[in-house]
């Protein structure tokens, strides 16, 4: 069954086009994705989010549970309100899940998932938390919107509840926990901006106040497109259960460091390494006309050397862009497979817009 | 659901065409072909003067969701394109029945045309696509 947001009603007054995604009905436009990506870049654009799923980890047990769950170390938030990306691995090394954490407080913990792997997600961390004291609360009763853009957080201020003020005053990846409300200054798009956790029953005055305030609806189409140029990761697409995060440019997110601190995975990850022969994750840049879409096909002349993760049309860059993975000891051109015909892509660091600005080289 | 003009035919795979009365036919896909796709942007436009069948693939439109093969609705010979949607191919959705026609095409069989769906067979084919 194809499960509603609390704003389904809402966005199809808006005129949005709704699509089936991670088992929920949700808006892939409200018109015109590009005009939509380029008003986050511009402006500021809001989107629901609610899909995705909040999970909150209480107890005296949650710190020491979250460092051994997690490949990356919670023991980074040394303040409270602190927020970390991080890989949730198999013992394998695959990853099942990525997420952020958030601390909002001396035992309480908050964990914001993937819609279509939640359910996957829930049941690993309930089997993982045996013998740690703590409690995991699914927060189906909250909502979740993010607006972002360079004016995004002016925009959104004025229409937050007056125990959040304090959001004001938020450095980035931190968070403001309010009597109900959270709000974040987080986001997916590599533009400035806040991600706001709310009661489900305020959701649909707060979008309308920020439509009324000039910030324009945005779906998954550009919301997809946002995160493709700001070099972000989409589970499922660029890595998963069978990929390591060492092969999808994800070595960052692991905390290598206490060596003692035995996350899940951490010893096959150890073992990738010393393995070597790992494969690269980059980005491309088509330069002639076409889009470079998931699962392309790439080439060095007649060898095959890896595959498109995911790839689409830049409206900021006006050119196709993609992340790749592709063999370890590649050098030199590249060509993709498009349709029959092999085109000449240009490999790039996999970031390729920040700020409403190209990081790209001429 | 889109209005569908009555002098355009039309053919399952959402292209329409025009009689201009002289041989020819000018081609583009539909309203509803271009809202499914979304954004356009990128079309590769058929070379003029090439010979193309009925049903065959002559150009490719691109949008932000997928690339799309455009099928000749007759066999003919291509004699002109819109040049305008090289650098904007945005028009196609804004005027899909109008100013972003994407090519001319000289029949060489006309029962081919008369062939093509009209608007209440093309309707059909819409709502067939909604379930």
């Amino acid at each position: 069954m194809t499960r509603q947001t609390s704003l389904n009603t809402t966005h199809r007054e808006m005129g949005a086009r709704m699509v089936p995604f991670g088992g929920w009905d949700m808006p892939l436009h409200y018109g015109s994705q590009i005009e939509e990506h380029h008003a986050v870049r511009r402006d500021a654009g809001m989107f629901d989010v609610s899909h995705m799923s909040v999970v909150d980890l209480m107890g005296r047990g949650a710190r020491d549970y979250l460092r051994h769950l997690l490949a990356n170390d919670v023991d980074k938030l040394r303040s409270l309100g602190r927020a970390l990306y991080s890989c949730m691995l198999k013992e394998n090394a695959g990853v099942i899940d990525d997420l952020i954490v958030y601390r909002l407080g001396d035992a309480f913990y908050r964990l914001v998932v993937n819609a279509a792997t939640t359910e996957k997600d829930l049941a690993w961390l309930r089997q993982q938390s045996s013998g740690f004291e703590l409690e995991i609360l699914h927060r189906a009763d909250l909502d979740m919107i993010a607006i972002q853009g360079p004016n995004a957080r002016t925009k959104t201020l004025p229409l937050l509840p007056a125990d959040c003020a304090a959001a004001a005053g938020l450095a980035p990846f931190n968070a403001v926990l309010g009597k109900d409300w959270v709000v974040a200054r987080t986001g997916y798009t590599g533009e400035d901006g806040f991600e706001v956790m709310l009661p489900k029953e305020k959701t649909v005055a707060f979008w309308h106040a920020l439509h009324d305030a000039g910030v324009q609806p945005c779906g998954l189409g550009s919301r997809d497109t946002l995160r493709l140029e700001a070099g972000m990761n989409l589970y499922g697409s660029d890595m998963d259960e069978q990929t390591s995060p060492l092969e999808a440019g994800l070595g960052w997110t692991l905390a290598w460091e206490p060596a003692d601190r035995d996350f899940i995975g951490r010893s096959a990850l150890e073992a990738q390494k010393a393995r070597g022969e790992l494969q690269s994750f980059v980005g491309l840049l088509l330069e002639g006309k076409g889009v470079l879409r998931n699962h392309q096909k790439l080439f060095q002349g007649d060898r095959e050397i890896g595959e498109i993760t995911s790839g689409g049309f830049s409206p900021t860059l006006q050119l196709s862009i993609a992340l790749a993975r592709i063999a370890p000891d590649v050098e030199g051109a590249i060509q993709v497979e498009m349709r029959g015909k092999f085109l000449p892509v240009r490999r790039v660091k996999p970031n390729f817009v920040r700020h409403g600005q190209s990081l790209i080289e001429s | 659901m889109s209005d569908l003009p009555n002098e355009l035919k039309y053919t399952k795979t959402h292209e329409w065409a025009r009689n201009e009365g002289d041989g020819t036919l000018t081609v583009g896909i539909t309203d509803h072909a271009q809202e499914l796709l979304g954004d356009l942007v990128f079309v590769d436009l058929p070379q003029i003067g090439a010979t193309v069948t009925a049903g065959g693939d002559c150009a490719v439109v691109e949008s932000v969701k997928a690339a799309s093969d455009i099928y000749s609705p007759v066999s003919g010979e291509i004699i002109a394109v819109n040049e305008a949607l090289s650098d904007s191919p945005e028009i196609i959705n804004e005027s899909a029945f109008g100013e972003g026609w994407i090519f001319k095409v000289r029949m060489s069989d006309a029962s081919e045309f008369d062939a093509l769906l009209d608007s209440n067979g093309y309707a059909a084919v819409m709502a067939e696509d909604d379930h």
